[in-house]
């Protein structure tokens, strides 16, 4: 059935502190993506490699892993785009702990999230009108060009300040943070300026880039970061909040 | 919001910085035209009021810029933290304004200084 040749593929298996990475033969196949790899070796050779993925579709967020060194969602990453003289190596991903083989404890990721000042800040309830939310506000186009994410953490993973800094709330974390804060319907706004200007807030990014760079969705945190940036020195000068 | 102030405090800095670097540079250039020697920078410098404050705030915003600078890679590449962290990066503050006002002293208001002015000065 398979005419292509077979792709080499190595996996992590273990934990960080008892590892190594594991090798496999597996069948090519035309439009292969990196997470069918993975779920062909867990069916067919191996079905104790623990691996997280849910929707297959890029809306999820829950299949990222680092592939041949670089952190991408595996259900939207083609094989053939990725492999290298049909090797593969696929690992779990970078910043994170590892609970087993390629699943991570997002934990420090979406607490990261929430002490971002990423909880929506309600200001109104169920028995107020509807609010009117203009498209074309500038607010409101600021807002929405940050809110695809997807929480797969791509970005930070890929992140060389969190690497180096284990506070740092993080690209996804902060990138939430911009979009309430653009929000006509958030009222948290000095609550979200005091959560990212803390420790290890907006201030610790370096600007490097790598999560617009690596973010399957195309989204830019790192000018959602800049925006964050502005608005934390407005505050400071004391020119609005 | 410490973390909010130090990014001002070297921002700040750095826009202080700014404009002296270029000065610093101009007067460099304009004063190696003839060749350079002590005699003739200490007899521009020696008690100069003008060059004491142009110095004297520049040594200052380095102090600032670099010790907040050093702090952040003590931080990320060396994994200090906390006290520590802080001590480091206040005791470097300390050295840099040291050193930079000490030069600055030498050569505005230091016997050396004054003979040079007095002596081969322009």
């Amino acid at each position: 059935m398979s005419e292509l040749p077979s792709l080499h593929v190595r996996v992590w298996r273990g934990t960080p502190e008892a590892g190594d990475y594991a090798a496999y033969e597996v069948p090519r196949y035309e439009s292969q993506t990196v997470l069918d790899v993975v779920s062909w070796i867990q069916q067919h050779l191996d079905g104790a490699l623990a691996y997280r993925y849910a929707c297959r579709v890029g809306m999820c967020g829950s299949c990222a892993m680092t592939v041949n060194g670089v952190p991408r969602w595996t259900c939207r990453t083609h094989v053939g785009k990725v492999a290298e003289d049909g090797n593969l190596e696929i690992g779990p991903l970078a910043n994170f702990p590892v609970i087993r083989d390629l699943a991570v404890d997002m934990d420090p990721f979406f607490e990261k999230w929430v002490k971002a000042g990423g909880v929506f800040h309600a200001g109104a309830t169920r028995d107020d009108p509807v609010a009117e939310i203009d498209p074309a506000a500038e607010t409101r186009q600021i807002a929405d060009a940050g809110i695809e994410c997807i929480n797969c953490a791509v970005c930070y993973a890929a992140c060389d300040t969190v690497a180096g800094n284990p506070d740092y709330l993080g690209p996804a974390a902060l990138n939430r943070a911009w979009t309430l804060l653009n929000d006509a319907k958030d009222t948290g706004r000095a609550a979200i300026l005091e959560a990212v200007t803390g420790d290890g807030g907006c201030h610790s990014c370096h600007t490097m880039g790598s999560c617009a760079a690596h973010c399957p969705n195309g989204l830019n945190p790192l000018e959602s970061i800049a925006g964050l940036k502005r608005a934390a020195a407005r505050s400071f000068f004391g020119k609005g909040s | 919001m410490g973390e909010m102030r130090l990014y001002m405090a070297q921002r700040l800095s750095a826009l202080v910085m700014a404009p002296l670097v270029l000065g610093h540079v101009a007067v460099m250039i304009y004063a190696v035209q003839g060749g350079l020697s002590a005699a003739e920078i200490l007899g521009r410098t020696a008690g100069s009021v003008g060059w004491v404050l142009f110095y004297g705030l520049f040594a200052l915003a380095v102090a600032v810029h670099a010790a907040i600078g050093l702090r952040t890679i003590l931080r990320e590449w060396a994994g200090l933290g906390g006290l520590v962290l802080n001590a480091a990066a206040l005791a470097i503050f300390a050295l840099l304004l040291a050193m930079g006002w000490r030069a600055v002293w030498a050569v505005t208001f230091s016997a050396g200084a004054a003979a040079a002015a007095a002596g081969g000065g322009a």
